[in-house]
C-alpha cells in the first residue's frame, strides 16, 4: 500500500512538473506573439510617424524631426562597402543628428537565401531597409519578387548621372530600383619587371587583340617561367568578360537563351582554350585563395578582372612599384569587340520593409548619389570607384598610385568605365552560366564545341521551365 | 471482487496512459518539426511558383522535369558513386578498427578510441576547407609527394574527376568512420567474452572468430549504422560545396547541392526543389528497406 501511495505520488509530481514544462513551452509562442503584437505596434507607429514626418515634410521642407531614426542595412565587406556605407552614415548624421545607418555584415551567400527565404514566405518583416545587391542577380530578384523593392523611379534621384551600362543592372522594365554603387571595371595588370625580362613593355599590351596577347604571353611564358594570366579553373569569369567585352550576352533580348549558335561566345570558348593549349594561361585549382596566390605569390605576372582586385594584388607589399594597369585585349574579328568590360559590382536597393521610405530615399540622394566629398573620402582607404559620373571630379581620383608606378590608376578605370559595352545579365544568369562552365570544362578536356555549347543550351531551356 | 477487477484494469490503463503522457512531447515535436515540413514538401512537388503565397498546380511535372534534367541526373549518378564506394570502406574498416580496440589487453585503449572519434566532432565545414587547402597545387599533399619524388609537379587533385571524387570519398571516411567505429564498440561490450574464449579453445583462428562470432552477433548494429550511412551520403552536401564546389564540370556534385542551387542560388523554383526532395526520401527509404530485408535474417 505504502509503496503504491509512493508511486502515485511519484507519477503525480513528475506529470506535475512535466505540466509545468509544458507550461512553460505554451508560454513561449504566446510571449513572442506578444512580442509581436508589440512589434506591429510599433510597426504601426512607425507609419504613422512617417506619415506625419511627411506631413511635415510637406509644410516646411524636410523639417527633420528629433526622432532618433535607424536605417538598417546589409553588405557584406569590412574594408570596402561596409565601410563606405558606415562613411556615408556619418555623412549624412553631419545635417541629420537623429538619423543613425546600422550596418550588419552579411555575406552575399546568406544574404541570398535570406532575401529568398523572407520573400517567398511574405515576412519580410526580418529584411532590413537597404539591401547591397549583387548587380548579377539584380534582375533576378527583382522580377521573382516585384513586391521586393521599392520603385525609385520617380523618387526625385538623378539616374541620369549614372553610366547607362551600370544601370541596366537595377532597371527592370523601364524602372529603377536600384542606386549602382561599386565599379566592376575590367583591368588589365602585368608585372612590369617581368615583362622587362622578356623584352616587352606595358604598351606592348595595350589597345591589343587576344591574339597577340597569346603571342605576347606564350613568349613570356617560355622566357621566365610566368604566364600573363591566370584563371580558376571551372568558373566563368574570364570568358564572361571576354563575352561582355564585345557587347554580347548568353541572352538574347527577349530574355531567350543565345548560347548554341552564338558566335562570339564559340569565339571566346576557342580563344580561350588556345590560350590554355599555349601557355598563356595558367589554369589554378577552383577555389579563390589559390586564384589570389597565383599572382601574388605564384607564377602568373598579370591579373585580368574586375578593378576591385587591385586590392588583393597590392597585398603583396614586396611587388609594389612592379605593376602597371592597362586595357584588356578585344576579341579578335568580331563585330563591337572593344578593349573593355565589366565584372562584379553591386547597387543598393531599398526593400518593401522599409517603414521611412522617404528618409532612405534621401540618405541615397544625399550621400551615393549626391556628394563629391563623400566619394573622395572612400576611395583613397576601399578603392570603391563610383559609378555616379560626378564623382569622377574629386580630387583622389587624378592622385596617382605608387604601387602600380606612379599611374593616376582611378581616372584611367573611370575612363574605362565609360567605354563599357552593357551587359544582359538576363534572369537565368547564374544558370547559363554554370551551364557554360560546364561546357568549357568538357571542351577543355576533348569535347566538341558545337555539341557541348548545344548541351548547355538545351540545359538553360530547361531549368527556365 | 468486481471493484477490484476493475481497479486492476483501470492500473493498466494507467501505467498505458503514463507512457503517453511521456511520448507526447517527443512526439508532438517530431510531428510539427519533421512530419507537417514532409507533409507540405510533397504539396509543394506538385506545384510551381517562387512564393509561397502564389503557388499553383504543375501536376507531375516536376518529376517529369527531374529525369529530363541533366545536371540532377549527373548529382544522382554522383551521390550513387560515393554511396557505393565509401559506405562499403567506411563501416568495414569501422568493424576492423572496432575489434581492434576491443581487446582487452590492448593499452592506451581510451586514447586510441578518443584519436579516431575525434574526427567527426569537427565542423563539416572546417574540415571540407582542411581539405581542400591539403591538396591544393602548394598545399601539404603536393609538397610531402614532390619532396619525395614521386611528382615532378603539382598535381590538381580538384580539378580531375576521378581524383575530386576520391578525395571526398576520402575526407567522408576519415570524418565518419570513428563515428561509427563506437557503435561496433558499444555492440561488442554485449558479445560474452566467454564466447570468444570457447571458439579460442576450439581451436579458431583469430579470423574465424571474427566472421563467425563478431560479424553474426553484431549484425543489428551493423544493419544500423549501414542505414545511417547511406541516410547520411544521400545527403551529402557541405563537402560538394566546400571541397569542389561541385566541380569540374558538376562531376562531384550531390543530389542536395544541386537542390540548394534551384533554391538559392539560381531562379528559385521551390516546387522543382521539393520534387527532388522527395526522391532522396523515397531512395533513402527504398535502400533502408532493402538492407532491413538482407540485414534481418530472423524468421
Amino acid at each position: 500500500m505504502k509503496k503504491k501511495f509512493l508511486a502515485t505520488l511519484m507519477i503525480v509530481a513528475m506529470s506535475a512538473s512535466m505540466l509545468a514544462g509544458c507550461g512553460s513551452k505554451g508560454d513561449a509562442p504566446a510571449d513572442s506573439a506578444a512580442t509581436d503584437d508589440a512589434a506591429a505596434t510599433d510597426d504601426a507607429a512607425a507609419t504613422n510617424d512617417a506619415a506625419t514626418t511627411d506631413d511635415a515634410a510637406a509644410t516646411d521642407d524636410a523639417a527633420a524631426s528629433d526622432e532618433e531614426q535607424t536605417i538598417t542595412v546589409w553588405c557584406w565587406d569590412p574594408t570596402f562597402n561596409i565601410y563606405a556605407m558606415e562613411t556615408a552614415g556619418e555623412y549624412y548624421a553631419k545635417d541629420h543628428p537623429n538619423v543613425k545607418v546600422e550596418v550588419t555584415e552579411t555575406a552575399w551567400d546568406d544574404l541570398q537565401p535570406m532575401i529568398t527565404n523572407a520573400a517567398s514566405t511574405g515576412e519580410i518583416s526580418q529584411l532590413p531597409d537597404i539591401i547591397l545587391m549583387q548587380d548579377n542577380a539584380f534582375q533576378k530578384n527583382a522580377i521573382s519578387y516585384p513586391d521586393l523593392f521599392v520603385d525609385l523611379t520617380d523618387s526625385g534621384i538623378d539616374f541620369s548621372q549614372f553610366a547607362a551600362g551600370k544601370l541596366g543592372y537595377s532597371t527592370v522594365g523601364g524602372k529603377n530600383y536600384g542606386v549602382p554603387f561599386d565599379n566592376g571595371a575590367v583591368i588589365a595588370c602585368y608585372r612590369t619587371d617581368i615583362l622587362e625580362q622578356a623584352g616587352y613593355t606595358i604598351d606592348d599590351l595595350t589597345d591589343i587583340t587576344w591574339s597577340r596577347f597569346e603571342e605576347i604571353s606564350s613568349d613570356v611564358q617560355a622566357k621566365t617561367g610566368y604566364y600573363l594570366l591566370s584563371e580558376r579553373s571551372g568558373e566563368a569569369d574570364l570568358l564572361m568578360m571576354m563575352l561582355q567585352s564585345a557587347g554580347a550576352s548568353l541572352f538574347d533580348e527577349n530574355g531567350g537563351v543565345n548560347i548554341a549558335n552564338n558566335d562570339v561566345l564559340k569565339k571566346v570558348v576557342e580563344t580561350f582554350n588556345s590560350m590554355v593549349k599555349n601557355n598563356a594561361l595558367l589554369l589554378t585549382q577552383q577555389n579563390w585563395d589559390e586564384y589570389i596566390k597565383s599572382f601574388n605569390s605564384g607564377s602568373a605576372a598579370g591579373v585580368i578582372n574586375g578593378c576591385w582586385i587591385m586590392g588583393s594584388i597590392q597585398a603583396a607589399e614586396d611587388q609594389a612599384g612592379k605593376w602597371a594597369i592597362t586595357n584588356m585585349p578585344k576579341l579578335d574579328g568580331v563585330d563591337g569587340a572593344t578593349n573593355y568590360s565589366n565584372n562584379g559590382g553591386s547597387s543598393w536597393a531599398i526593400t518593401s520593409n522599409c517603414q521611412n521610405k522617404d528618409l532612405a530615399i534621401d540618405f541615397l540622394n544625399s550621400t551615393f548619389c549626391g556628394s563629391v566629398d563623400f566619394y573622395g573620402e572612400i576611395l583613397p582607404k576601399s578603392g570603391a570607384i563610383a559609378t555616379w559620373a560626378p564623382a569622377a571630379e574629386a580630387d583622389v581620383y587624378g592622385e596617382p598610385s605608387d604601387f602600380f608606378g606612379g599611374d593616376t590608376v582611378f581616372t584611367k578605370i573611370v575612363d574605362f568605365a565609360t567605354k563599357t559595352p552593357a551587359n544582359n545579365t538576363g534572369v537565368y544568369y547564374y544558370e547559363a552560366r554554370n551551364a557554360v562552365t560546364t561546357a568549357l570544362t568538357n571542351i577543355a578536356n576533348g569535347a566538341d564545341i558545337d555539341s557541348e555549347l548545344a548541351n548547355a543550351q538545351a540545359t538553360v531551356e530547361q531549368q527556365m521551365q | 471482487m468486481e471493484k477490484a477487477k476493475g481497479r486492476k484494469l483501470s492500473q493498466s490503463k494507467r501505467y498505458n496512459l503514463t507512457g503517453w503522457v511521456f511520448l507526447t512531447p517527443a512526439a508532438l515535436l517530431i510531428a510539427v518539426f519533421s512530419f507537417y515540413p514532409m507533409i507540405k514538401c510533397f504539396i509543394y512537388s506538385f506545384q510551381k511558383g517562387a512564393t509561397f503565397a502564389n503557388m499553383e498546380w504543375y501536376g507531375l511535372n516536376n518529376y517529369i522535369r527531374m529525369f529530363q534534367d541533366t545536371v540532377f541526373m549527373q548529382s544522382l549518378k554522383n551521390t550513387f558513386v560515393y554511396f557505393l564506394i565509401q559506405v562499403p570502406i567506411m563501416l568495414i574498416l569501422a568493424l576492423i578498427l572496432a575489434s581492434l580496440l576491443n581487446n582487452k589487453d590492448l593499452k592506451f585503449k581510451g586514447f586510441f578510441r578518443t584519436a579516431i572519434f575525434l574526427p567527426c566532432a569537427t565542423t563539416l565545414v572546417s574540415y571540407a576547407i582542411i581539405f581542400r587547402s591539403l591538396f591544393s597545387t602548394d598545399g601539404f599533399v603536393n609538397t610531402i609527394l614532390m619532396k619525395l619524388g614521386i611528382l615532378d609537379a603539382p598535381f590538381a587533385f580538384l580539378t580531375n574527376t576521378t581524383s575530386a571524387r576520391a578525395i571526398i570519398i576520402l575526407a567522408l571516411v576519415w570524418r565518419w568512420t570513428g563515428y561509427n567505429m563506437v557503435f561496433y564498440l558499444s555492440g561488442l561490450q554485449n558479445i560474452e567474452y566467454s564466447v570468444y574464449e570457447a571458439a579460442k579453445i576450439d581451436g579458431a583462428s583469430p579470423m574465424q572468430s571474427f566472421f563467425h562470432i563478431t560479424i553474426p552477433l553484431l549484425k543489428p548494429t551493423i544493419l544500423l549504422t549501414a542505414i545511417m550511412s547511406t541516410n547520411g551520403t544521400l545527403q551529402l552536401f557541405d563537402e560538394s560545396v566546400n571541397l569542389t564546389n561541385g566541380g569540374p564540370a558538376n562531376t562531384s556534385i550531390t543530389m542536395s547541392h544541386y537542390i540548394y542551387d534551384t533554391t538559392f542560388k539560381y531562379v528559385p523554383n521551390f516546387g522543382y526543389s521539393c520534387a527532388m526532395s522527395m526522391l532522396i526520401l523515397i531512395l533513402v527509404g527504398t535502400l533502408a528497406f532493402i538492407q532491413m530485408k538482407v540485414g534481418d535474417k530472423r524468421d
